[in-house]
């Protein structure tokens, strides 16, 4: 490893723009002529609409234009979908209701769009939207998943009676039973994973332009895969044909999947701009956000962990219901399912698991991945249930995790993912070291003294990255395949610009990319530079969501550099006459092994592109591309230990330690490592004591704001000790296990695990604020 | 309309806006500073925290007209001299930043908390005095260290003891 | 936010005569809650006067005991208000913990109680230090001036000047903020001049700021956190959101309290 090579702490070369104030965010940028637009909203959780008048709203004031569904559909632009084909048990497709950018006869949730005004400010947009005039006739209203799958809940779409989305069933209910029939203990929990907002600090934004000179769509936005905006663009909602549409995701201020997705507004506005004939700009205000954002998580379960007679769990039984919200969002589908009930075997060795997962619509936002997606809710799942036997069972709740580990691989679950490898007593030891696991009763003993309850909790999790190979992901439904592509161009004076699918909204991929290149060629890092989030720069990509920029988009680069380095030996060879098998590149020179026969990097680069004296029959230049399909998912793990002192008089929890060890395999840049974990454990912890989403029965979002919606601050979060143990992944040329999401995965269930223990009342659900664990403290006594 | 006139960045700047223009546009709008950011609608988030007469306000809730008369350091004057500021270059070396948001807001905030504790800040100071800027990236760790490293090379004196 | 006119006061007489003449007036102190709602479109003014400009109405003065705080005094300069600290630091702990910082260098006292948002923390302090409204008009004792929710004794074109009152032998102010909003979901101001014990809570009840009596009564014979131990704190009468329950309310009031007495128990002077 060099300065600036890979396992390098290097600084990043993204930095400097942003500390000065020169990044350049979607709102950043204004085009001539450019209008500004407002969304007219739904007041309403579910009404028909029963007429929309807009003559009074064009009359106001520098309005360009206010236009609705109805002439949008007569424009021929097709409703929203849903990429991931879900099959229920039964065999039937799922049941997607349809979406309209715009609504034209019903709106299904507080804050469905219904039509939008450009004019030459906000503010007189804002004015104007208020001035259309949408009635409604009311329907009745159901938020909750459950109350949606009863016999005469309000219906939302008549394609999917009953609200029912899809009732999907995995692994093996059969072997299931018979093994809860021989099973000497059966811990039993009702669980539910609350409802989260995502909250990027950067609200959505979109800039759509229409050149009638060129007949071409120009769209910046605020997405982590501008690829897949234009493909879903074109392809599904008939915007303009690829070639005709340049998606700009530049600087994005945090997605956490929640920029993943084709929404509306971006689509409107490019139809907007064409319509009107202006570039038309709309950005979100936050309570807009929290109205239309697709929101994470809501999961209620019913578990049953079965054991033998020696602790060792025999069979698994999960039943879930999923709020999937008003609406079938892009990736809604998958979340619930692959990326959920697979994960339920966590790091045991469980010989039989049944899961049942229904999904179900409800008058809410739309409901997708959210940092961790799936892995959080089975991680929870699986980590309260361990939790809770092992008090049931009056063992150690870390040696009942030890008891159960996976400890061969690769390891077939009953739930389809193979894990490769691990070492989950790595991760448990280091864990336990760390925190001081052992001593702790002394601490109790010591905080009882002064009147504080102190608890402690563990979380080993394992999860799922690098999403996916793309023909098992077609198997399964998915509508895309998830590889990556990369190009490598190597200029003529030796300085490399590489080309990425990946999309970089805080990950730091200009620096931890640019390292690959640093380490090949022993080049500056300031002489590489990563081109991404461009249609018109990089071909096609698939973007950044479920940690798989290391595992996947790494790959390809890595793949790409191969292909370079192997011209460039060919040219070297040529140049020094030497055979090609005895040239390395190292420190920026080019030699013959063994000699001190050198040609600088900068001149084989220029060789290629003077093309003055190449080996004969090659083609001059010095750029490759290559697409990398991974052949398994990666798994990253790790133990994760909380330890709280809750105020008995409040109700109040702090956090004295929070200790993470993670297995991430192999580590390009350590400092950005530390960094996604900090993040995802300010997420976790989030969702486990502030963050909740709160709908009032007739649909109103409670939670709309920062006034009510609690966001981690910095007082609310200790500084964190985190470590890392290293199993490299088999599965990719980096051993790269990723690492965005773990941090998110692991901590909630830590962090419930160590209030309950405190409290000494195990029935407390997420977020557990102070009115929540004074009202349990209470319930206990 | 109202008539603006601020010195903003050391440079004399006059402007006409809608009187309800709220400071963080006339930055942004009218004198094309994007580095000041609008995260919120509440004065919660502080993404667009500036210094208004030499303290820290959340510019999204002050109207341009109020601040008319006063002299403006946005993130793009907190260095005026082209190098970094004390604080720029602790944020890069203690990666106390990742989709940069949130980090001019942070970092005029910090800038304004140095000031008020020349004796120096500890952990617990950072944190709290840090409640008004929300960060949804970093978990805050690296903001805190960054913020006492700093204070620690910009104050007369040592770090208090946490 | 809907289209405003913007004035700026340099006078009291002339913010008067400003808001006279206006449709539908506000007056603008620093802003920090009017202007967030009317960004919402809560609030539609006419007109916005502002007051903040106005000299007369900046600073701090006292006189032996007597404090005189200017109603456009930022929160920020009661709270490093040294000769302040001296003789209240209650008042200067409380105005240090409003809000954030940037809330706190544009916040104002005049604002904060002429706004008389059930969740602000002045109006505890000023009613358990039975502190005097001063207006362009009148004198108004704080038993008179809070009225309700967001209600006041003012009247509509009246200017809160300042606030007086004597500083007490000991005081202290405890609060458990909403955990998303930081407001106080309870806050206890306790007052202690000689045998006379006010206490005033704010954050909890349905009509804004109140006296808990009950407890001015346990702590005027012993004034001991062991003295609240058997207050009972009537929800009835206390707000209940999502956040706070009245019974979770009514529980921190007696908390924060217990709290405060504690603090001044335990403090040296």
């Amino acid at each position: 490893m060099g300065v600036e090579g890979v396992g390098a702490r290097v600084l990043r070369k993204e930095d400097r723009r942003f500390i000065t104030g020169k990044g350049k965010y979607t709102d950043d940028m204004f085009v001539p002529g450019m209008k500004h637009a407002a969304f007219v909203r739904s007041l309403h959780a579910h009404a028909k609409v029963t007429g929309i008048k807009v003559d009074a709203a064009k009359a106001m004031p520098g309005v360009i234009g206010v236009l609705t569904g109805k002439e949008l559909k007569a424009d021929g632009i097709g409703n929203l979908i849903c990429g991931w084909m879900i099959h229920s048990k039964d065999g039937t497709p799922m049941k997607m209701g349809a979406w309209s950018p715009l609504a034209t006869d019903t709106v299904r949730y507080v804050g469905d769009a219904v039509a939008i005004v450009i004019a030459d400010s906000k503010g007189q947009a804002r004015d104007a939207a208020e001035a259309v005039e949408v009635t409604y006739e009311e329907l009745p209203v159901v938020v909750s998943a459950v109350a949606a799958l009863k016999e005469g809940a309000p219906q939302l779409h008549p394609e999917a009676p009953g609200n029912l989305i899809f009732d999907w069933d995995l692994g093996d209910e059969k072997a299931t039973d018979e093994a809860f029939a021989k099973a000497a203990h059966v811990t039993r929990m009702d669980i539910v994973n609350n409802r989260l907002i995502p909250n990027a600090m950067e609200p959505r934004a979109t800039l759509g332009v229409y050149d009638a000179g060129e007949d071409h769509y120009t769209c910046w936005t605020t997405s982590q895969n501008p690829h897949v905006a234009r493909l879903v663009m074109s392809a599904f909602y008939n915007v303009a044909p690829e070639n005709k549409l340049r998606v700009i995701a530049p600087d994005v201020g945090g997605g956490f999947g929640s920029k993943i997705y084709i929404y509306p507004e971006e689509l409107v506005c490019l139809w907007a701009s064409k319509k009107t004939g202006v570039p038309v700009k709309w950005v979100a205000d936050r309570t807009e956000s929290f109205l239309a954002d697709a929101h994470g998580r809501d999961h209620v379960t019913h578990a049953e962990l079965a054991f033998d007679k020696d602790n060792r769990i025999v069979g698994f039984k999960v039943q879930t219901i999923a709020n999937l919200g008003a609406y079938m969002s892009l990736f809604s589908s998958s979340v619930p399912t692959y990326l959920y009930a697979t994960l339920l075997s966590g790091q045991y060795d469980i010989p039989a698991i049944h899961a049942n997962v229904k999904t179900v619509y409800t008058n809410t936002a739309p409901v997708d991945a959210y940092r961790g997606a799936g892995r959080p809710e089975a991680t929870f799942v699986v980590e309260r249930m361990m939790e809770t036997a092992a008090r049931e069972l009056k063992v150690s709740p870390a040696e009942l995790r030890r008891k159960n580990f996976v400890r061969s691989f690769p390891h077939q679950t009953p739930v389809i993912m193979c894990y490769d490898a691990g070492d989950f007593d790595a991760t448990l030891d280091a864990g336990m070291k760390a925190a001081d696991y052992a001593g702790f009763e002394k601490r109790r003993e010591e905080a009882a003294k002064r009147g504080k309850l102190r608890g402690i909790g563990m979380s080993c999790y394992i999860e799922a990255c690098g999403i996916a190979p793309s023909a098992a992901v077609g198997s399964l439904g998915a509508g895309v395949g998830l590889w990556e592509s990369a190009e490598v161009r190597v200029n003529a004076v030796g300085t490399i610009e590489i080309l990425t699918g990946s999309h970089s909204h805080g990950q730091g991929h200009e620096t931890t990319f640019a390292q690959l290149a640093a380490e090949r060629f022993g080049v500056p890092i300031d002489s590489v530079s990563i081109v991404h989030g461009d249609t018109d720069k990089v071909q096609m990509g698939m973007g950044t969501y479920g940690s798989r920029s290391g595992a996947v988009g790494m790959s390809a680069i890595v793949k790409a550099l191969d292909k370079v380095e192997a011209k460039a030996k060919k040219i070297a060879a040529h140049l020094l006459e030497a055979d090609e098998a005895d040239i390395e590149i190292k420190n920026g020179d080019v030699r013959v092994a063994g000699t001190d026969k050198t040609v600088p990097w900068f001149q084989v680069a220029l060789a290629a592109y003077t093309a003055h004296n190449l080996p004969s029959g090659m083609e001059p230049g010095l750029k490759e591309g290559a697409f990398y399909d991974p052949s398994n998912f990666t798994f990253p793990g790790g133990c994760h230990i909380c330890e709280v002192e809750v105020d008995p008089d409040t109700g109040t929890t702090e956090i004295i330690q929070f200790v993470a060890a993670d297995d991430f395999g192999k580590i390009i840049n350590p400092m950005i490592v530390e960094g996604q974990v900090h993040g995802g454990l300010a997420q976790g912890i989030g969702q486990a004591l502030l963050e909740g989403t709160h709908y009032d029965d007739s649909g109103q979002l409670l939670t709309a704001s920062y006034m009510d919606y609690t966001m981690p601050r910095a007082q609310d979060l200790p500084s964190f000790n985190i470590m890392t143990t290293e199993t490299p992944c088999p599965s990719n040329p980096l051993g790269i296990k990723g690492c965005g999401e773990a941090g998110a995965i692991g901590s909630p269930p830590a962090v419930i695990n160590a209030i309950t223990d405190a409290i000494r009342n195990n029935d407390l659900a997420m977020p557990a604020t102070p009115q929540a664990v004074w009202a349990a403290i209470q319930a206990a006594k | 309309m109202a008539k603006v006139e601020l010195v903003v960045n050391g440079r004399a700047v006059t402007g006409e806006a809608e009187d309800r223009t709220l400071l963080v546009h006339f930055l942004r709008e009218n004198l094309g500073l994007t580095g000041t950011h609008v995260g919120c609608d509440t004065s919660q988030c502080g993404a667009c925290v500036v210094h208004v007469d030499g303290r820290a306000v959340k510019s999204c809730t002050m109207l341009a007209a109020q601040a008319s008369g006063s002299t403006v350091t946005t993130i793009e004057g907190l260095s005026p001299n082209g190098e970094l500021h004390p604080l720029q270059a602790a944020f890069r070396e203690n990666h106390a930043l990742q989709c940069g948001f949130c980090t001019p807001g942070m970092l005029m905030s910090s800038a304004d908390m140095i000031r008020r504790h020349p004796e120096g800040l500890d952990e617990a100071t950072v944190r709290l005095e840090l409640e008004g800027n929300i960060c949804r990236c970093t978990g805050y760790h690296n903001i805190v260290k960054a913020v006492l490293d700093a204070s620690a090379k910009m104050g007369k004196g040592a770090v208090k003891a946490a | 936010m809907y289209e405003t006119q913007y004035h700026r006061a340099t006078s009291v007489e002339g913010a008067a005569r400003l808001m006279g003449e206006a449709e539908d007036g506000k007056f603008l102190a620093g802003g920090m809650t009017l202007i967030p709602t009317m960004k919402q479109r809560l609030a539609s003014p006419s007109d916005l006067v502002d007051l903040r400009r106005i000299e007369a109405l900046k600073g701090v003065k006292i006189s032996g005991r007597t404090v005189r705080i200017g109603a456009v005094t930022s929160h920020y300069d009661v709270s490093i208000n040294e000769e302040l600290a001296k003789l209240c630091p209650a008042i200067v702990s409380l105005a240090g913990h409003i809000g954030d910082p940037q809330v706190r260098n544009m916040g104002t006292i005049g604002g904060s109680i002429a706004n008389n948002d059930p969740a602000a923390d002045y109006p505890s302090a000023l009613l358990a230090l039975e502190a005097t409204i001063i207006t362009n008009r009148r004198s108004i004792p704080a038993s008179e001036y809070f009225v309700g929710l967001f209600e006041t004794a003012l009247g509509s074109d009246e200017i809160v000047t300042a606030v007086e009152f004597t500083a007490p032998d000991k005081a202290a102010y405890k609060k458990f903020p909403n955990p998303a909003s930081l407001y106080a979901m309870a806050g206890v101001f306790v007052a202690k001049s000689g045998d006379k014990v006010r206490v005033a809570v704010t954050g909890a009840g349905e009509n804004g700021v109140f006296r808990l009596e009950d407890a001015e009564t346990a702590l005027a014979t012993n004034f001991s956190p062991s003295a609240l131990d058997g207050l009972a704190v009537d929800p009835d009468g206390l707000l209940s959101d999502m956040h706070a329950s009245a019974e979770y309310r009514a529980n921190l009031v007696k908390v924060m309290a217990k709290r405060a007495v504690a603090e001044i128990a335990n403090r040296p002077m």
